[in-house]
């Protein structure tokens, strides 16, 4: 009775799984171009090097979520690479002081960017394109436009492996599982989804918005000193264009994976999938031996297609949004599947 | 019988225009106020008071015997009053469960994290929703039940509360009559328990049968409270209306002519308009009245092409519609002057003249580039906003947000008379502008029909359709629900419609 009531719904199912799907055809095309691809070193390979924008991919999520952007993440992860890095040259700081230095730069970097938005009303993007110019510009002027290389200990740190996985994949999944645990289990994060929704609403229903607003760049600045740390230790000098531009594939990469830039819609796995699905984009174009010009339009184009499928997903949504007048006996069957439990 | 809440002398003002005029009411535990009036009475904004949405002017509120200040909805109902509101404050991208707890979930520790304990919150919303009748699971999320299903779920979320005081704010337009009965029995069944509550609806009959005292406001005051028995519904309704009018309308100088310019023919939209017919004729000024939320802006914003209907047809001028869109509407001569001047009608930066020019632009671009001429377009404006008498300076350089009500309203029309259109679609043109200003739309309205243009003239002031139209429709949940001509006018027969009183169970 269940089962026969539900009518399966091929775009709705489309739409609501477009990444995974996504992921898998290009993952195939790849693999039938070139066997090399499929190999699980090359694999390991191409979600290391998506790690950091994995990372720095999560952190933006919770800020769209909240139908926010963060602008500033890529000069986030270079003002807190440049501010730890230089302290491991001349101090000599060991690798976990600086990462935790590091962490406290973003974090402190993401609170500037909350007390704007929340206390003094600035729309977001206004902000951290603000402090997108402003973190690059402090780094530069810190470092005097010089390249910094990096101690031989962070080289070997960016070598961990842990029973044969490499250390930026394993941070990757922490974060990653940390939070979904935060998303889904704590009322912060269902209070995320609510502000995304409506805020109006949630601040009828007694919601602290500013607190929740505040605490996703909080995060999102956390995230991205994090990713910063992550990308150095495997590139080991932090140059005046480090991590420029990682903003966008931040945003992409979650909004490839279903979170919507109007709020309230997304979760973790789907960012996760979208940054690796990039950088295997990335890897298969060279694999390929595409003309290396036209990958970034190969790239675009992915992109395109994706958040093609969220404004048809967020048109969809706004028909079943309508305002009703008169009562609708059969809505719930008109609009969707009935509810489970009507069936028994 | 212990008072529980006592609203002595409240006035609120908006814009120095009184919504709430020195108003006051009682409430006794364990009883049901029914609060009646005519849209605009001010019924809103008095509930709004009261759950601590706006502030009072002056005046002071006693709630369990003690001075009851609200600075904000949270205020309220921490204070013990909950507030079901018309429009539904729910997410729907949340679950059932997640939406009914979502500014205190219940926690249990791991570790140093305060967790989501997800099985009492499962628990105690099966409980909620089973007090309100409601057969769903938990973890269904709110846009996949229906209107009714979620009214429901907020009328849950407002009764775990456990206030002694609840306010419904027209808790049944979107609930079946099966759900509506469901709603009464829990309000009887919390009254026993010595609940309070206010019961907001425009169904007198729904009041009429619920409420134990009932109190009628108009013009923003309180025009009496009363014990129910000495109401029925024909006293209701006149203590409603009452109000004269005089010299407020300027006479009307053409009658009608025989052309229709616009029919509409059977247009219908599930769940928001059902099988509308009607007829504008040319110099025609048709008056569309219902109350709130019948679905009068939903029908306008679909006749010029804003939202998609189901079936039926639109006949403009003799010419069936075929694209139903704003730029095609445009193109026959439909002009549709919004009920939201400040947020869909007017541009409130730019200048005035560029804001009438608006619709018309096309029309004065010229070469192959389209260059704009800017010295015709501003002729034209010039001579639009002279015929409408517009009060402003410069019209080039003045940005439409510095003009009063009135004059942002005549910038609005003056904007489609340079398109030359035969119909107007007038949504609520006179909302919030002064008398004085109101008579010149007044006037303005009568000089485009005498023109032989056709008006659909959308309002919820009775009064001023009375005083205006050939002709007055009235809408009530989505369907024409009676047509009065001009020498059957009569204000309570006309409200009694839009009440549905005549034949009708709802």
């Amino acid at each position: 009775m269940m089962a026969s009531s539900r009518r399966w719904k091929p775009t709705q199912f489309l739409l609501n799984n477009s990444t995974l799907i996504l992921f898998l055809v290009v993952f195939a095309l790849f693999g039938l171009s070139s066997p090399r691809f499929f190999t699980s070193e090359n694999t390991i390979n191409f979600i290391k090097q998506a790690s950091y924008t994995g990372i720095l991919a999560v952190g933006m999520t919770f800020v769209l979520l909240t139908a926010g952007i963060d602008l500033s993440v890529g000069s986030n992860m270079y003002l807190s690479a440049v501010i730890s890095g230089m302290l491991m040259r001349s101090i000599g700081l060991d690798v976990i002081p600086a990462l935790i230095v590091a962490l406290l730069v973003g974090t402190l970097y993401g609170a500037i960017n909350a007390f704007f938005i929340v206390y003094l009303r600035i729309v977001p993007f206004m902000v951290t394109l603000s402090t997108l110019v402003i973190g690059r510009g402090i780094g530069t002027a810190l470092t005097e436009s010089q390249q910094i290389d990096l101690p031989e200990r962070m080289a070997s740190f960016g070598q961990i492996n842990l029973l044969g996985i490499p250390i930026p994949i394993i941070v990757f999944a922490i974060i990653v599982l940390v939070s979904y645990l935060i998303l889904t289990r704590l009322p912060i994060g269902r209070q995320i989804y609510a502000v995304g929704n409506d805020i109006e609403a949630a601040k009828k229903a007694g919601i602290n918005t500013d607190r929740v607003i505040a605490s996703v760049y909080i995060f999102s600045g956390f995230c991205a000193a994090l990713a910063g740390f992550i990308l150095a230790s495997q590139v080991i000098r932090i140059d005046r264009s480090f991590a420029e531009g990682r903003e966008f594939d931040a945003i992409a990469a979650s909004v490839l994976g279903g979170t919507s830039l109007f709020g309230g819609v997304g979760n973790v796995f789907g960012p996760m999938l979208g940054a690796i699905l990039i950088q295997m984009v990335q890897t298969g174009l060279q694999f390929n031996q595409v003309n290396l010009y036209l990958q970034p339009m190969v790239r675009a184009l992915i992109i395109f297609i994706t958040v093609f499928f969220d404004s048809l997903r967020e048109s969809n949504l706004a028909k079943l949004k309508r305002r009703f007048i008169r009562p609708v006996e059969e809505a719930g069957a008109m609009l969707h599947d009935p509810p489970e439990v009507k069936g028994k | 019988m212990t008072t529980l809440l006592e609203v002595q002398q409240i006035t609120k003002a908006f814009f120095g225009v009184a919504a709430v005029k020195e108003v006051s009411i009682t409430l006794e535990a364990g009883q049901i106020l029914g609060l009646i009036g005519q849209n605009g009475a001010g019924k809103s904004t008095l509930m709004n008071l009261i759950g601590g949405v706006v502030q009072p002017d002056s005046g002071t509120m006693l709630f369990k015997g003690a001075s009851y200040t609200p600075r904000n909805p949270a205020g309220a109902y921490h204070a013990g009053i909950a507030f079901i509101h018309q429009e539904l404050n729910l997410f729907t991208n949340l679950s059932i469960a997640e939406n009914l707890f979502i500014e205190d979930f219940p926690t249990r520790s791991f570790g140093p994290l305060r967790l989501v304990d997800r099985a009492a919150v499962q628990q105690r919303t099966k409980e909620m929703l089973a007090k309100v009748g409601l057969n769903l699971s938990p973890n269904l999320t709110i846009d996949r039940i229906s209107p009714g299903e979620r009214q429901l779920v907020e009328i849950a979320k407002a009764l775990h509360l456990d206030a002694p005081l609840i306010i419904f704010d027209e808790p049944t337009t979107s609930l079946t009559a099966r759900e509506t009965e469901r709603l009464f029995t829990l309000m009887n069944q919390l009254r026993e328990q010595g609940r309070a509550m206010i019961y907001i609806s425009h169904i007198l009959n729904d009041v009429l049968a619920l409420a134990n005292s009932i109190a009628v406001m108009r013009d923003g005051q309180l025009v009496t409270q009363e014990p129910r028995q000495n109401f029925d519904v024909k006293r209701m309704i006149s203590l409603m209306v009452g109000r004269s009018i005089d010299n407020l309308y300027p006479p009307r100088t053409a009658a009608p002519q025989s052309q229709t310019l616009l029919e509409v023919d059977g247009v219908s939209a599930k769940g928001i308009v059902e099988n509308i017919h009607l007829t504008v004729k040319r110099g025609e000024v048709v008056g569309l009245f219902g109350l709130m939320g019948s679905g009068r802006t939903e029908l306008a914003r679909m006749l010029f092409g804003m939202d998609s209907i189901e079936s039926g047809s639109l006949t403009i001028n003799g010419q069936r519609v075929t694209r139903f869109t704003p730029r095609e509407s445009i193109r026959q001569h439909v002009a549709f002057v919004t009920e939201n001047r400040r947020e869909e009608g007017l541009l409130m930066n730019i200048s005035i003249a560029d804001n009438v020019a608006l619709v018309a632009l096309p029309e004065f671009a010229r070469t192959a580039f389209q260059v704009v001429d800017q010295s015709q377009m501003r002729d034209s404006a010039r001579h639009a906003s002279s015929i409408l008498q517009l009060k402003s300076g410069d019209i080039v350089q003045q940005p439409a947000r510095s003009l009063s009500g009135g004059n942002q309203q005549k910038v609005v029309i003056a904007k489609w008379l340079l398109a030359n259109p035969a119909i107007f679609i007038m949504d609520e043109p006179t909302r919030g502008i002064d008398v004085g200003a109101k008579y010149e739309i007044y006037s303005i309205i009568d000089q485009l029909a005498a023109n032989g243009s056709g008006i659909l003239f959308i309002s919820s002031e009775l009064e001023e359709l009375i005083g205006m139209c050939d002709r007055i429709l009235v809408m009530s949940r989505g369907e024409i629900f009676g047509e009065f001509d001009r020498d059957q006018f009569n204000a309570e027969t006309i409200l009694r419609a839009a009440f549905r009183e005549e034949g009708d169970s709802l």
